[in-house]
């Protein structure tokens, strides 16, 4: 099928005794967001490092825009147009916010072998990274370090670095988290309009989120796919209500 | 806090006049102690670039600085001698010639620090510094059994090498030779903080996971910064051998590759005049307590445990505070 960016086949992870992913099939399709959704521990996390080559899989495969990536490394899938954003912030700490925004933008042009010219006087990579930050509204922190940001606001920098790499399809693990509710308005908003730009696999516990952008939900519970479908159908889906959502819809 | 940029003016400063002054009292001895100074900077300008902004914990760049120290040392030899250095596949003699010798010592060194960081940059944290000791005491037990170059006594040159149109047996060339190179390795390393590989440097140091993530290889980017790091403390190591007109296994010793080390510590990691500052303290501290006691480590010990305890960012670090951003 034409319209699939993004494709795991029977992924299966172990971790000793536990089996975090287990026989997991789905894809992302263009235009769309896919959200995953899960208890903590069930194994959301695992399955988005296994997709962006981070963990290799005990078994199954990963394909992206058509070729198999299973055997590819972490900067082959990027340089392919794979983004991802972590659970964890992933920053430059000591750096600026437009530091590590730059940092994206290098990646994005494959060349970070220049020695003696300033980084900030190269007017594409500046210009490239400021709008990034501008479209996550972290224009005013530019020069901030990126210690100084609160929790939400590192989650939108790693967002921000994502975009700077003008991606084939972004994979963003709990980009809402900590961003409270002001927060998580603007960035949902923001991704409703992103997915025309590629499409996101998006692991998000916040429901309200989740309901209003996702195309399609996959519910993992114990590394495993319990259920896909539009909102509708997983609202509606009783096994998933058991195990999962609980009383709380 | 004073600003960084007025602090590193200062200790240019230092570096100008004291042996301007020198000169004018005629005190070659203050020159050449500023010599040292310089060069010890320089070697320690090189560590940071790999430590700094690496954050590669090498505790075997004697390797370099021994490297840089034999191939003046060889080249000379054989100058001095009238000895071809190699007569086959193509005949290749010695030189006295400085500028020849730098070459030599930077192109061994970046050769020796690819091999070197190929093999030590697959591992990290404790293992890394394990590895580039080892390296290290290979090359110090090497030089040791290498009686062709004087073994364990190493080699002493007669005469100070050459540069086109100075005097380098007079302290006061020599020492303007050096102060040169030492700033223009100075005025590369700030724009090489700057630059893009800088920034991605900076950023594999900190989370190489995120560098990977935007398509960027951590392990060579530290790699060059290994190599690069390498060369300039390789140079530093021709320099001295050419300042005491002696060379010897001690370049390569351990002692040598810590004494780098404290340099940079004391001065401040990642600092660009770190260990500018960290070398001067150091030169300051042996001539004057040399002079009063033979067990005058002791107080450098001291120096370093107060800094390491008390100021994280070394002495520049407790007088200008945290690096700033963007500068
Ligand atoms: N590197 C690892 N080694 C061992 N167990 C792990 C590792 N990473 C995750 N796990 C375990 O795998 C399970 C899934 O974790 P994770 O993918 O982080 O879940 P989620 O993101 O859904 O909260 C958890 O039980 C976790 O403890
Ligand atoms: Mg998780």
């Amino acid at each position: 099928m034409n319209n699939i960016v993004l494709s795991t086949k029977g992924l299966t992870k172990h971790f000793g005794a536990l089996s975090a992913s287990k026989n997991i099939t789905l894809d992302l399709r263009v235009g769309e967001i896919h959200a995953i959704i899960g208890p903590n521990g069930a194994g959301k996390s695992t399955f988005i490092s296994q997709v962006c080559g981070s963990i290799k899989p005990d078994n199954g495969t990963v394909h992206f825009l058509g070729r198999d990536v299973t055997q590819e490394t972490v900067r082959d899938r990027a340089q392919a147009g794979l983004a991802r954003s972590f659970q964890i912030s992933a920053l430059a700490m000591e750096d600026s916010v437009l530091q590590n925004a730059l940092l994206g933008a290098l990646g994005a042009s494959r060349n970070p072998w220049r020695f003696l010219s300033p980084a900030l006087g190269n007017k594409m990579l500046v210009e490239q990274a400021k709008h990034a930050l501008d479209r996550v509204g972290l224009s005013d922190h530019a020069n901030k370090r990126a210690s100084e940001l609160s929790h939400g606001q590192r989650r939108q920098l790693e967002v921000g670095i994502a975009l700077t790499l003008s991606p084939k399809a972004f994979v963003m693990d709990e980009p809402m988290a900590g961003l409270g509710f002001e927060g998580s308005m603007k960035m949902t908003s923001f991704l409703n309009r992103l997915r025309q730009e590629a499409p996101i696999l998006l692991v998000e516990h916040d429901m309200e989120a989740v309901f209003a952008l996702a195309d399609r939900i996959s519910v993992l519970v114990y590394g495993e796919v319990i259920a896909t479908g539009t909102v509708e159908e997983i609202r509606a889906d009783p096994y998933v209500r058991d195990a999962y959502l609980g009383e709380e819809l | 806090m004073m600003r960084e940029y007025y602090l590193n003016t200062i200790i240019l400063g230092i570096f100008i006049i004291i042996p301007i002054w020198a000169f004018i009292m005629d005190e070659p001895f203050t020159i050449t102690l500023m010599t040292r100074a310089a060069i010890f900077a320089l070697a320690a300008v090189g560590l940071n670039i790999a430590l700094g902004l690496g954050g590669l914990v090498s505790l075997g760049h004697a390797t370099f600085f021994g490297i840089g120290g034999y191939s003046m040392g060889i080249l000379a030899y054989h100058a001095q001698t009238f000895t071809p250095l190699m007569e086959w596949p193509i005949l290749v003699s010695g030189s006295k010639l400085m500028p020849l010798i730098w070459i030599n010592a930077v192109i061994m060194s970046a050769v020796a620090g690819l091999l070197i960081g190929i093999l030590s940059l697959r591992t990290s944290g404790v293992y890394f510094i394990m590895i580039t000791l080892a390296f290290g005491q290979m090359f110090f037990f090497f030089s040791i059994s290498w009686s062709a170059y004087g073994g364990e006594d190493g080699l002493s040159i007669y005469i100070r090498n050459s540069f086109p149109g100075l005097n380098t047996l007079v302290p006061i060339h020599y020492y303007t030779l050096c102060i040169t190179l030492l700033c223009a390795v100075l005025w590369i390393n700030s724009r090489l903080i700057k630059s893009p590989f800088g920034i991605a440097l900076n950023a594999a140091r900190q989370v190489p996971a995120r560098v990977e993530t935007v398509g960027l290889n951590p392990v060579r980017l530290k790699l060059a910064a290994f190599i690069m790091s390498g060369t300039v403390t390789g140079l530093a190591g021709a320099l001295f051998a050419d300042l005491n007109r002696f060379v010897s296994p001690t370049m390569f010793s351990w002692q040598t590759s810590g004494e780098i080390m404290v340099f940079v510590i004391i001065g401040g990691v990642g600092r660009l005049f770190g260990p500018v500052v960290g070398a001067l303290v150091f030169v300051a501290l042996e001539h004057w307590l040399g002079g009063l006691s033979d067990f005058w480590h002791i107080y450098l010990g001291l120096l370093l445990l107060g800094i390491v305890l008390f100021g994280r960012g070394g002495l520049i670090g407790m007088i200008c505070g945290e690096a700033r951003l963007h500068e």
